[in-house]
């Protein structure tokens, strides 16, 4: 699998990160060899075998349906690191586009 | 205060019968770690008016009044939790991890913060935003990592024990480096709320620490059920200091070839002592075979970077931690703060992950290697069907030296070779001192099969007694 | 030329559960901004989800009265994209193993019974809200992140607006008497994306697809998919194409508007939640469950009309509401006559119910109180016109009708003993109206009957009065 300059454009858009020319140029030739030995798993014969996506040890989890305050309705523990807020909501600059991810 | 020659068991005596006060011990430990840190820079954050919990009992609580390092992705409430990320740089958390409540029903006490690569991505701690962490053995090299800050203080005497997280030998890797015994336990056994989350199906918390024992001690803490956290097993934890003490005879210990044929020289003898050691009192020695090796790299490097690529995510500027300036819109504040924020490996690592889990790569990258572990997992399986541990080597080589960091990330992430399966299949894995090479540290690695901590403990436990290594002091702490 | 459409609909349900889906956090309306929320809506560093039972047992509902196939094993997926509400900045939702898959719901339209099929329906979490603000600003609440939701996913069985129109009513209907959400448009605990293409009569593949999102009314659905219908016939006819996009219906013009057009499949990548384990959903529990399960607004209506003999119309009333339906079957079974029960609903507790603006919930009136007041009508402790001032006090201050009409004295008067002295002094003091009487003057009785009342202060019991005067004035 061939990974472009293109390819890593578009993968810093979908991470929303943003790279010098140089980076870019570093990390398709990063990207590259690494994609280059992760191709390797291609060769392993996986027909018919299940995915592991975890490891648990039980399963079916659930809590009951019982609500709870946070530290008595106390929001300020939790707004206390938010960089720019008003009136308790979180203070963001305009959004332009709901999220395209092109 | 340095700890040195302590123990959890000589710590609880002295401060019971009064020989040291638990404030005192606290002030001394802090002042050691000032100290002693211009040397390490084991700590992000120390904390300088650390107390003891209220009246404490020793009696009770083995941990009363001892302080205990903790790596710094463990969030803590009151006290700065960073990751070692200029992102969360400023981050204070409003909630406990269940460890540190756990611990904090223990009685210990906390005097701060350990070094760490940043967001446990690494495995030399220089990928810190506050530095790098230096070995006590030689300062010139690096402790190894993630868990370098946690692992350099307990081999440089700073605290007794720490915690550290493991999410492909984050605690095993350094743990070697550093001489001292370090424990992944299975997935599941402890809970991870309130570890800042890397690879959510391989994260897990364990202990350090100088003896076998004070890490059995603090893992009885440590360990079981949380109602905050699904993955976390309800089994009944056992006393770990139950499996100590015991003797090796009819051990069934299997040697994977593909393991030992990965180390070579002084190494490879270091490795095949210890082997020798458990073959001559007692123990079943089979060679085995772990075929799927050679596919571990790619599968956990195309799994952890595909969990890192969504957990890091929320680390966007809007609700917590570093929000970049001069931004003009939203897209601005997104794109600039991570880019900003984050340092190069994680970024890397969000790049591989992004793309492995985008459409056209999924099926390819993601679910093959979902598949591939299966077949690893699958491996292991058949070897504990037959075997009681696995024992081999932590790492390839010792430590390396600070700045030698190699520019190809390729030949970086296969560095991680004998430690990553242990974190794709579940199973608990320590790093147990196996001599010097060259004059530092290496580690031999003993793995059981899940929720069988009991035969790792016992297993190095036998090891540690046989060596003594503990009786060595960190050649880069002697001034 | 003749156009085919091919219809989809996505209705989310939020799900009404006391806590959101991964924290305990409370859910409600109208709290003050970030109030109902806690470290794990915020999504700080290293917390976890914790999924709540309740969010499964009223998906397992919804599932089990569209003839769902509930699937064994689900497990949930994160939904990946950066946006201020999504905090995570994944959504935690069911892609790959689903809630349930393949049911379906009957609708009659023009005269026609159809089967319109579920493809999928999948438990996820809602998102907070941004307030856009005029000052270059945003602002987020969390307060509604986690609220649970059912998304409800139909296949793409709709040939024309109408059908559509049909299936929302059927699929609310059917969610609203399951129990498991409110199911109000108005305030978001309904919510409907369309979906839209047209073809040539005869083609085989379907157009290109418009969505429409975030409708406000059944009515704008029917509207806008009607637009949509026309605008993409016309353009198909002029030799354009149809752009795979997004269009937002505007309600003042009647007309829809493209939002943005669409370039290949959004990249959300999705992969299973590693936070959560698998659920097995086991046959026990959906059996248990379906024992739950409240009757449907179909099986209501036949008995309402069938069993108990009331007017279709007065059936149709009841069955607005899951409450009304509810409160109306609980009285009945206190013993209320069943007749007299659906006429003090419709009238009386509904007309109380649209003056003070408030709903039956927040009503101190109680199905025992109601067949209990119907009950004393019936034996004639009360007459109608007492019971509407009984039914008065206990709405709103939750008294007990017996008890209130004893302690007035409002108990009507039918005690022979002392009506018929009465009687027989108020025809010897009329002598007047006797003589009416004679003379055929109904008016006469009028008269008479409302001097007893005067006297009672209207506690006499009319029909009991009516009776003794008409005997004692034929007698004399």
């Amino acid at each position: 699998m061939e990974i472009t300059e293109d390819t890593v454009k578009h993968v810093a858009t979908l991470s929303r990160l943003e790279f010098s020319d140089d980076e870019i140029g570093k990390f398709t030739e990063q990207m590259g060899s690494i994609i280059n030995m992760a191709s390797q798993l291609q060769e392993v014969d996986t027909e018919g075998v299940e995915e592991t996506v975890q490891v648990v040890d039980r399963d079916t989890v659930f809590r009951e349906d019982k609500p709870e305050h946070w530290q008595g309705e106390d929001r300020e523990t939790l707004m206390e690191n938010v960089p720019e807020k008003a009136n308790g909501f979180i203070k963001v600059p305009v959004i332009i586009e709901k999220d395209d991810n092109e | 205060m340095n700890y040195l020659n302590e123990t959890i068991d000589s710590l609880n005596k002295k401060l019971a019968s009064g020989e040291i006060s638990a404030d005192q011990l606290a002030k001394d430990t802090v002042e050691n770690i000032k100290d002693t840190d211009k040397k390490l820079n084991a700590w992000i954050t120390v904390e300088d008016d650390a107390k003891p919990a209220e009246n404490l009992d020793f009696s009770k609580n083995k941990l009363a009044g001892i302080p205990i390092g903790i790596k710094d992705n463990i969030v803590t409430n009151g006290v700065k939790t960073t990751a070692a990320s200029h992102i969360l740089d400023n981050f204070m958390p409003m909630y406990d991890a269940t460890v540190i409540s756990k611990l904090k029903a223990a009685q210990a006490t906390f005097v701060g913060k350990t070094n760490m690569d940043e967001f446990a991505m690494g495995s030399s701690t220089e990928h810190s935003y506050f530095g790098a962490t230096h070995n006590p053995w030689n300062l010139d090299k690096v402790p190894g990592g993630s868990s370098g800050g946690s692992a350099a203080a307990v081999a440089g005497g700073q605290v007794v024990a720490a915690l550290g997280s493991d999410t492909g030998g984050s605690i095993r890797q350094p743990s070697a480096f550093n001489g001292i015994f370090g424990i992944k336990p299975t997935y599941g056994r402890v809970s991870r709320w309130g570890l800042i989350a890397f690879s959510s199906s391989l994260d897990q918390i364990g202990v350090m620490s100088k003896r076998v024992k004070d890490s059995a001690e603090v893992l009885n803490v440590i360990a079981g059920a949380d109602e905050h956290d699904s993955t976390v097993s309800t089994r009944e934890v056992p006393d770990f200091t139950k499996f100590l003490g015991q003797d090796v005879e009819g051990l069934r210990v299997a040697v994977p070839k593909e393991y030992m044929e990965a180390v070579d020289g002084d190494m490879r003898e270091a490795i095949q002592k210890q082997i020798d050691l458990l073959k001559e009192n007692g123990a079943v020695i089979n060679e085995v075979s772990l075929p799927h090796t050679k596919y571990v790299v790619p599968t956990y490097y195309i799994i952890a970077s595909s969990e890192a690529s969504s957990n890091l995510q929320r680390y966007d500027g809007i609700r917590y931690g570093y929000r970049a300036k001069d931004t003009k819109n939203l897209l601005d504040v997104y794109v600039k703060s991570r880019s900003e924020g984050f340092g190069t490996e994680v970024k890397r690592r969000i790049m591989l992950g992004s793309f492995a889990l985008s459409a056209g790569s999924y099926d390819k990258f993601f679910r093959q290697a979902a598949k591939v572990r299966t077949l690893i997992c699958n491996d292991f399986d058949k070897i504990f069907a037959e075997n009681d541990v696995i024992v081999g080597p932590v790492t390839t080589t010792p430590a390396f030296g600070i700045g030698e960091e190699i520019s190809d990330p390729v030949k970086m992430y296969n560095n991680d070779i004998l430690t990553i399966s242990a974190n794709l299949a579940g199973i608990p894995a320590a790093s147990v001192p196996a001599g010097l090479v060259d004059g530092m540290p290496v580690g031999l690695q003993i793995m059981a099969k899940r929720f069988d901590e009991g035969n790792v403990f016992k297993t190095a436990d036998f090891i540690e007694r046989n060596n003594k290594f503990y009786e060595k002091t960190p050649t880069g702490m002697e001034d | 030329m003749n156009f085919k459409s091919t219809i989809g609909l996505e209705v989310h349900f939020e799900l009404k559960t006391k806590s959101k889906i991964f924290s305990p956090s409370p859910v409600s309306y109208g709290a003050k901004p970030n109030t109902e929320t806690n470290v794990i809506d915020w999504a700080m560093p290293g917390v976890l989800p914790m999924v709540n039972k309740n969010v499964y047992r009223l998906g397992i509902m919804v599932a089990l009265a569209t003839h769902a196939h509930i699937l064994p094993t689900t497990h949930f997926d994160r939904k990946n994209y950066f946006y201020p509400d999504n905090p995570k900045a994944y959504q935690i939702t069911q892609f790959f193993q689903p809630l349930a898959c393949d049911g379906y719901i009957e609708v009659e339209v023009h005269g026609k019974k159809k089967r319109i099929g579920i493809h999928e329906m999948h438990i996820e979490e809602d998102a907070g809200k941004n307030t856009h603000g005029t000052n270059g600003f945003s602002y987020v609440d969390l307060n509604r992140q986690g609220v649970p939701l059912l998304e409800v996913v139909s296949e793409p069985d709709m040939e024309d607006p109408e059908e559509a129109y049909a299936y929302l009513e059927k699929l609310r209907k059917i969610v609203q008497f399951t129990g498991a959400s409110d199911v109000k448009m108005e305030e978001g605990s309904m919510r409907v994306d369309t979906n839209i293409s047209i073809r040539p009569a005869g083609q085989k593949e379907l157009g290109t697809k418009v969505e429409m999102k975030n409708l406000n009314s059944f009515d704008h659905v029917r509207r806008s998919l009607a637009y949509e219908q026309k605008r993409q016939e016309q353009v198909l006819l002029s030799g354009g194409h149809i752009q795979l996009s997004t269009r937002r219906f505007d309600e003042a013009t009647g007309k829809t508007v493209l939002e943005r057009v669409k370039e290949g499949a959004s990249d959300y990548r999705y992969f299973p939640e590693p936070d959560i384990a698998p659920d097995h959903i086991s046959q026990e529990w959906i059996d248990e469950i379906a024992k739950e399960l409240p009757k449907s607004a179909f099986e209501r209506y036949d008995d309402y009309v069938n069993k108990f003999g009331i007017k279709p119309y007065d059936a149709n009333v009841l069955l607005q509401t899951k409450e009304s339906s509810d409160f109306f079957d609980a009285a009945v079974a206190a013993g209320a006559d069943p007749t007299l029960a659906a006429n003090w609903m419709n009238t009386q507790v509904n007309g109380y119910l649209n003056d003070n603006r408030v709903n039956l919930a927040d009503v101190k009136l109680t199905p025992e109180h109601l067949a209990e007041m119907i009950k004393l009508i019936q034996d004639g402790t009360i007459s109608s016109k007492i019971a509407k001032k009984v039914f008065a006090e206990t709405i709103a201050n939750g008294t007990d009708p017996k008890k209130y009409v004893e302690e007035k004295g409002m108990v009507q008067l039918s005690d022979l003993s002392v009506l018929e002295p009465m009687v027989t002094k108020v025809v010897d003091d009329n002598p007047q109206s006797v003589e009416d009487f004679k003379n055929g003057k109904d008016r006469a009785i009028g008269f008479l009957v409302g001097q007893i009342m005067k006297q009672t202060r209207g506690k006499a019991n009319p029909k009991v009065v009516n009776k003794l005067l008409n005997k004692e004035l034929a007698s004399r």
